[in-house]
C-alpha cells in the first residue's frame, strides 16, 4: 500500500506540502517572528511591513505571527477528531462486523444516526454539553462516526470469507493475528481515503463553531476564532478575514486533494 | 406500489420515535431543574424547598419518565414546547414561527438559485466534457468546496455591500435587497454539489446502451442529448435536490448569523448561548422530523417516477 502510494507523484508532492504545514506549525514558535498574543495598540491595523508580514489586527498582534501559530489548533483539532471518529467506527464496525455482536442493534443505531440532520445534530451537541472546545470535538465525532461503522463493517464482512483469511485461520493462527495482520491492512487503505477527505470537513466544521462562537475562543489563535474577531472590524481592516480565509481554503484544499490522489493510487480500477 | 408506500411510512416510525427520544432525553441531561426554571419565571420571590417540591408535583415532574414522555410528545404534536427561558412572555411556538418565515424565504430563494445556475451548467459541463468551460467549472467547484460559508459571507459583504455599496450589510431591512446576499451565499455551498451530481451523472448516461441505439438509429443529437440523456439524469438528480430540502434550511444557520437574517438560525444560536434550552429542542426536533419527511417523501417520488424501481417493486 504504502509503495504504491509512493510512485503517485501528485499524491506524495500533496503530503509532501501537508506535512510542511504541519511542520511549521509545530516549530511555531521558532518560525513566527513575533508573540502571537501579545498586544499592542501602537500596531493597531498596522499596515504590513517587514516585521509584520500581515500587519496588525485591531489588538496590534502580528497577524502572520498569529495565523502560524493558528496551524497547531486548526490542524491539530481536525486530526483529533478524524482519530475520534475512525477509532469508534472501527470499534464499532468491528463488533458489528467481525464478531457479529448484536450486529442488528449497532446497524439500526447508525440508520438513526445518519437519518438525522448532522449539522443541526452538532449545535445540539453543543449545545447540550456547554461551549468548549472538548465539546466540539465530541460533538463532531457523535455525528461521524456511523458514517465510519457502516463503511467499515460493510469492508470487514466482504474481507472475512475471503479465502486467504480462511486459509490463516485453517493453518490455525489466531484470532487476534488474523485481525491484526490480515484484515485491518486490507480495510486500511480505504479508511485512509475517506479520512483524509473528511480532514478537509472538520477543519471546516470546527472552524465554523469557532467562528460563531461555540468552540475556540477569542485569543487562541485558531483561524475560526480569528474570522470571529475579525469580524468587527473587517471593515477598516479587510486583510484581516481575507488572510485566515485564504489559509484555510488552502489548507482544506489540500486535505481534498489528498483525498482524490489517494483513491487514485491506492484504488486504481475505480476512475471518478 | 401502495403496498411499498405502506411500508415506507411504517419504517419511518422508529425514526421519529429516535428523534423524539433524544430530544425528550436532551432537555432532561440539562443541569438546571426546570422546577426552578418555572418559579422564576413566574417571579417567584423566595424560593423554598416546600415550594420546588409543590412545583414538581403540578409539573408532573414526579412522574415516571415514560408518563412524562408521553405527556411531551402529545403536547408537541400540537406544536406546544412551552414557554421561552429567557423570554417568558413568549411561547417557543411563537418563537419559531417568528423566525420560520424569513427562513423559508431565505432557503427558498437558495434553492431557486441552486436549481438555475446548477442545472444548466451541469449539463454544459458534461456535453462539452474536458473543454475549458468543464475545466474552468471543475475549478470553481474544487474551491467552492475548500470554502467556509461564513467566510464566503463575510467576503460578499465586504465587496458588494461595502466596497461597491450596492447592497445593504445585513438585517432584513431593505425586502428583497437583504434577502440577496444570504441567499448567494447559502447557494454557493449547495451549487458545487448539484454541478458534480449533475454532471457525471450525464456522463454516466451517455455510456448507457440506450444512447449507443438511440446513435446508430440516426436520431439527432440534440434528441438525443435533450429527450433521452437529460430526462433520465434528471430522475437522480430531482431525488437529490429534494432530500437536500431540509438541509438547505438547516443550512442557513450559518449564513444567518453572518448576515444578522431573524431567522431560525439566528434564533438557534442566540438560544444556545443564552441557555434557553426548549427552544434549542424545538428548533432539532423540527428540523429532523423535517429531514425524516422529505427523505421519505422523495424516496417515493424516485420510485413512482422510475420506472426500472417501480418494476423492481412489483
Amino acid at each position: 500500500m504504502v509503495k504504491r502510494l509512493l510512485r503517485h507523484k501528485p499524491a506524495v508532492i500533496t503530503l509532501g506540502i501537508i506535512l510542511f504545514i504541519s511542520l511549521i506549525g509545530i516549530l511555531a514558535p521558532v518560525i513566527a517572528p513575533n508573540d502571537p498574543y501579545k498586544v499592542d495598540l501602537i500596531n493597531k491595523f498596522a499596515s504590513p511591513s517587514f516585521e509584520m508580514p500581515f500587519g496588525g489586527d485591531q489588538l496590534g498582534r502580528c497577524i502572520y505571527s498569529r495565523i502560524i501559530w493558528g496551524i497547531r489548533p486548526t490542524l491539530g483539532l481536525a486530526f483529533i477528531t478524524m482519530i475520534g471518529t475512525i477509532g469508534l467506527g472501527l470499534i464499532m464496525g468491528l463488533i458489528a462486523g467481525y464478531f457479529r455482536v448484536c450486529d442488528e442493534i449497532i446497524m439500526r443505531i447508525v440508520d438513526i444516526m445518519l437519518a438525522f440532520p448532522s449539522q443541526v445534530m452538532v449545535f445540539a451537541v453543543v449545545a447540550l454539553l456547554g461551549i468548549d472546545v472538548r465539546n466540539v470535538i465530541l460533538a463532531n465525532v457523535f455525528i461521524k462516526w456511523a458514517w465510519y461503522a457502516r463503511m467499515i463493517r460493510t469492508n470487514v464482512m466482504k474481507y472475512k470469507e475471503k479465502n486467504f483469511i480462511n486459509y490463516s485461520r485453517v493453518i490455525g493462527n489466531s484470532e487476534n493475528f488474523i485481525l491484526l495482520k490480515h484484515l485491518l491492512p486490507s480495510i486500511a487503505s480505504e479508511t485512509a481515503m475517506l479520512a483524509s477527505l473528511d480532514i478537509g470537513w472538520a477543519i471546516i466544521n470546527i472552524s465554523t463553531l469557532s467562528f460563531l462562537g461555540l468552540g475556540v475562543q477569542a485569543p487562541t489563535p485558531e483561524w475560526g476564532a480569528m474570522l470571529n474577531e475579525a469580524k468587527e472590524v473587517f471593515i477598516a481592516n479587510p486583510i484581516q478575514i481575507i488572510v485566515p480565509g485564504v489559509a484555510i481554503i488552502l489548507v482544506v484544499s489540500l486535505f481534498n486533494l489528498l483525498g482524490d490522489y489517494l483513491r487514485d493510487a491506492l484504488d486504481p480500477k475505480e476512475v471518478m | 406500489m401502495n403496498k411499498y408506500i405502506f411500508k415506507r411510512v411504517i419504517g419511518i416510525i422508529p425514526l421519529l420515535f429516535a428523534i423524539s427520544l433524544f430530544t425528550f432525553v436532551f432537555i432532561n441531561l440539562i443541569p438546571s431543574d426546570p422546577a426552578e426554571v418555572a418559579l422564576r419565571l413566574n417571579k417567584t420571590p423566595v424560593i423554598t424547598q416546600e415550594l420546588l417540591e409543590k412545583t414538581r408535583e403540578d409539573l408532573g415532574l414526579n412522574d415516571p419518565y415514560w408518563v412524562r414522555y408521553l405527556n411531551w410528545v402529545t403536547d408537541a404534536m400540537k406544536f406546544d414546547f412551552g414557554v421561552s427561558y429567557v423570554r417568558p412572555s413568549r411561547t417557543v411556538a411563537q418563537e419559531i414561527m417568528t423566525g420560520l418565515p424569513n427562513t423559508l424565504m431565505l432557503s427558498g430563494l437558495s434553492f431557486v438559485l441552486v436549481i438555475v445556475l446548477s442545472l444548466p451548467i451541469g449539463f454544459f459541463c458534461a456535453i462539452y466534457k474536458d473543454s475549458w468551460f468543464d475545466k474552468l467549472m471543475r475549478g470553481f467547484i474544487f474551491i467552492t468546496t475548500a470554502m467556509p460559508a461564513y467566510w464566503v459571507g463575510l467576503m460578499l459583504m465586504w465587496i458588494v455591500s461595502i466596497k461597491m455599496a450596492l447592497l445593504p450589510t445585513s438585517g432584513n431591512y431593505e425586502g428583497f435587497k437583504s434577502l440577496i446576499l444570504p441567499s448567494v451565499t447559502v447557494a454557493l455551498t449547495y451549487i458545487s454539489t448539484f454541478i458534480r451530481l449533475i454532471r457525471n451523472n450525464m456522463i454516466e448516461n451517455m455510456k448507457e446502451d440506450y444512447v449507443l441505439y438511440a446513435n446508430v438509429r440516426g436520431l439527432k443529437q440534440r434528441n438525443i442529448l435533450l429527450k433521452h440523456i437529460l430526462r433520465n439524469s434528471l430522475h437522480t438528480c430531482v431525488v437529490a435536490i429534494g432530500m437536500s430540502i431540509p438541509q438547505l434550511i438547516s443550512g442557513t444557520i450559518v449564513v444567518e448569523n453572518v448576515f444578522a437574517w431573524p431567522g431560525l438560525g439566528t434564533l438557534c444560536i442566540d438560544s444556545i448561548f443564552n441557555r434557553d434550552y426548549p427552544i434549542i429542542q424545538a428548533y432539532v426536533l423540527l428540523i429532523g422530523v423535517l429531514f425524516i419527511v422529505f427523505n421519505l417523501l422523495f424516496d417515493i417520488i424516485q420510485v413512482m417516477i422510475d420506472p426500472k424501481l417501480r418494476r423492481g417493486m412489483e
